[in-house]
């Protein structure tokens, strides 16, 4: 067992096996611990040795249900605060170990979208100053050129320049809210978009109108992107790769297409029969998963899904299982996988 | 069967800095006893502010309704608020997208849900702490006792939804009002909150009006369906027949633009281009016409007036689906 420097008990992840290791990807983390310490003797375990590569213009989609450690993992990720160990590598370099002003211009080339798009946008700022502020940091062109730019990124987002530019966010509703987030983010080029449960807040119409743009924007500024959800459905159609999460921990990952036709952990089924159907004649009859993730002040030993496992057997008490490759691509951390 | 809440011609109009805003407009309903209706549409077509008027809680003097709503023998529009209020707890009761704000947040929970039964069924202290342990256990609230001894923040979002159930059931009401009860919460969540609505109805023998953006929600909670647009019950239809054969283009963009886990993957989402008209100032024609793909001329001059099929599906458009016109 390992120890952190903050003094918290490191456990061991869930394994590499679904690493690919290739010099295309963008975005390379390892064995990332992150915990808190919230009492004397309490500790937070929100991320335990997660490991995960995004490889150029792929979009992978991270699910799990509230407090698994997504929006705890992008933060890291992003070094807001940095993790309590492991690496971070954004194009080649370990963002752990930069020096702050280095970090800072680093972390232009990764831009994060939050989930409650009115609040995240500063309400006394008019919409050209806060797509104009990075671009003024960063002192990217003249006060002509900056116009320009910001006239395009709203034109990009489906936004009437003249009709936006001089009103504030609590003028708009939530979808052009996360519009204006979605060019703020955008203004800087980066490389590495991380959107953090951008449609849960918005009602279905909305939702499929965001999901469509956040596709046309990857393709056209070549974006890498990771797509955080609570919900199976609605990272269908964006992503390239999903990764289960429960708990700090990876249950599975896999190609969307294989992981909805044959999940092979109980968690991600236990999701997939969450999600409604809309169609009255082919309700469901399954057992919903019961209860709520146990705390992460204290996990469950072996495997973490255990304590909500209808097949969990004393193994998945003692060893935790790690991750093995069940199908081609289709990697899943469990003793006894459904086949 | 009898109807438990009838609902004719109702209108609200909000008076506004802009003009009077029309929030709902002529919508007729009837909701038979023991039944679950669901109102689904977009955010701002006039879910709430329908439910709200329908359960007499609209009385603002900005307010202006029209129509007439009769409940369980009572015509609501006539009574005024006291009658109204009576009617609470024991008659209807409502539930909310987000139970933070209607539990007071530096109260513990068991004081707050058995200050209502002491207030309403002039309980005693013991007994309604008793009580409250029950309707928690009712609600499967795994450790009442501990939840009975928390703070609102303490709980997840779930177990709040849940205390606010008790709540609202605590007096044995005949319908219960849920506006997106499962909006905010995780889909794990909403499947167990809709699943504990589902079993409580079937015991308590209570009626249900549920609010939701979501189709996927309605096809399996409800008996009947009406879809909103602008203030307008556009269609209105048992849930099995809505679905197999709807009449209404915007029924139908709805349910095209729910995120499905059968589409292949890197498909692209059908979407409803633009958005709900602006509510001061609706135009002439049908309110969806810019936005639907059937749109002909007439729609754009004449507001189109609801039509009611053989078997009562109703629906407002001129031109629906599978009618031969
Ligand atoms: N008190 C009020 N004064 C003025 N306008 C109001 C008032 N309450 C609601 N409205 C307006 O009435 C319309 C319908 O609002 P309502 O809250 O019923 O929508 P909704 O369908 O419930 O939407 P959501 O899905 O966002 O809850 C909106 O245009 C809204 O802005
Ligand atoms: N600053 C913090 N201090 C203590 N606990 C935290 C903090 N931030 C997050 N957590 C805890 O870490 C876990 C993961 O949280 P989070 O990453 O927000 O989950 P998700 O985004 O998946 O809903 C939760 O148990 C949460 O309460
Ligand atoms: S079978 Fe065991 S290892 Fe697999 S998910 Fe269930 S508890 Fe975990
Ligand atoms: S009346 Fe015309 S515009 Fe309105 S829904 Fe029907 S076809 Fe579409
Ligand atoms: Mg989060
Ligand atoms: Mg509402």
């Amino acid at each position: 067992m390992l120890v952190s420097d903050r003094g918290g008990v490191v456990m061991a992840g869930s394994g590499t096996a679904h690493m690919r290791n290739t010099v295309d990807s963008v975005l390379t983390v390892r064995d990332l611990t992150i915990e808190f310490r919230v009492a004397k003797d309490k500790i937070v375990k929100a991320v335990s040795g997660l490991s995960f590569d995004v490889i150029r213009g792929e979009t992978l989609a991270i699910v799990g249900e509230s407090g698994c450690g997504k929006t705890t993992l992008a933060r890291a990720v992003l070094q807001l605060p940095p993790p309590n160990s492991g690496e971070v590598v954004l194009d080649g370099t370990d963002l752990t170990l930069l020096p702050k002003e280095n970090l800072r211009s680093a972390r232009t080339s990764m831009q994060m979208i939050f989930q409650d798009p009115i609040s995240s946008l500063d309400p006394r700022m008019t919409v050209h100053q806060l797509i104009d502020e990075p671009l003024e940091i960063w002192d990217r062109g003249t006060r002509a050129e900056r116009d320009e730019r910001i006239n395009n990124l709203l034109n990009n987002v489906g936004l009437e320049p003249e009709l936006v530019l001089n009103r504030r966010s609590y003028e708009f509703s939530g979808g052009q809210c996360q519009r204006i987030s979605i060019a703020r983010a955008l203004a800087l080029d980066p490389r590495v978009l991380i959107c953090d449960e951008p449609v849960s807040a918005l009602d279905v119409s909305i939702q499929a109108q965001i999901l469509n743009l956040l596709q046309d924007m990857k393709d056209q500024f070549g974006l890498t992107m990771v797509f955080i959800s609570h919900d199976l459905a609605v990272v269908k159609a964006v992503s390239n790769r999903v990764m289960v999460m429960y708990l700090g921990k990876i249950c599975e990952v896999a190609p969307p297409d294989v992981l909805y036709a044959k999940p092979a952990h109980h968690y991600t089924r236990a999701l997939l029969d969450s999600v409604p159907i809309a169609d009255p004649t082919r309700q469901k009859k399954t057992e919903l998963l019961q209860g709520e993730p146990p705390s992460p002040m204290n996990p469950p030993s072996g495997c973490r899904f255990r304590t909500r496992c209808h097949a969990a057997s004393v193994r998945c008490a003692e060893h935790e299982p790690e991750l093995q490759e069940v199908a081609p691509g289709q990697f899943v951390a469990c003793h006894h996988p459904i086949v | 069967m009898s109807s438990l809440l009838s609902i004719k011609n109702l209108g609200v109009n909000f008076d506004t800095a802009r003009g009077s805003l029309e929030a709902v407009h002529g919508v007729d309903i009837e909701i038979p006893a023991g039944t679950s209706v669901g109102v689904v549409g977009e955010s701002g077509s006039g879910k709430t502010v329908m439910c709200r008027a329908a359960m007499g809680l609209l009385q603002g003097s900005n307010v202006k309704r029209s129509g007439t709503v009769i409940f369980d023998g009572h015509e609501l529009t006539a009574m005024s608020k006291e009658e109204v209020r009576n009617l609470f707890g024991s008659g209807m009761a409502m539930i909310f997208q987000d139970p933070m704000t209607a539990l007071n947040p530096v109260r513990r929970i068991g004081s707050q849900l058995s200050e209502g039964l002491r207030v309403r069924l002039e309980m005693s202290k013991k007994d309604a702490m008793v009580r409250s342990k029950e309707l928690l256990e009712l609600v499967r609230i795994p450790n009442p006792t501990a939840v009975l001894n928390s703070f609102p923040y303490q709980l997840s979002g779930g177990m709040r939804q849940r205390v606010m159930i008790a709540i609202a059931i605590a007096c044995n009401p005949k319908l219960l009002f849920a506006d997106e009860p499962t909006t905010a919460l995780d889909v794990t969540v909403q499947a167990q909150i809709l699943q504990l609505l589902r079993e409580l109805r079937e015991d308590l023998k209570m009626s249900m009006v549920l609010v939701t953006h979501d189709l996927g929600v309605v096809a399996g909670n409800t008996d009947y369906v009406a879809v909103m647009y602008a203030g307008e019950v556009v269609e209105y239809a048992p849930t099995t027949k809505l679905f197999a054969d709807m009449r209404m283009p915007y029924t139908e963009a709805l349910l095209e633009s729910i995120p499905k886990v059968d589409h292949k993957s890197g498909t692209r989402l059908a979407v409803i281009a633009g958005r709900l008209p602006n509510p001061t100032d609706r135009g002439a024609g049908c309110s969806f016409a810019p936005r639907c793909k059937y749109a002909q001329e007439k729609c754009h001059k004449e507001h189109p007036e609801l039509k009611k099929d053989p078997d009562g599906h109703l629906y407002r458009c001129w031109y629906p689906i599978g009618v031969a016109l």
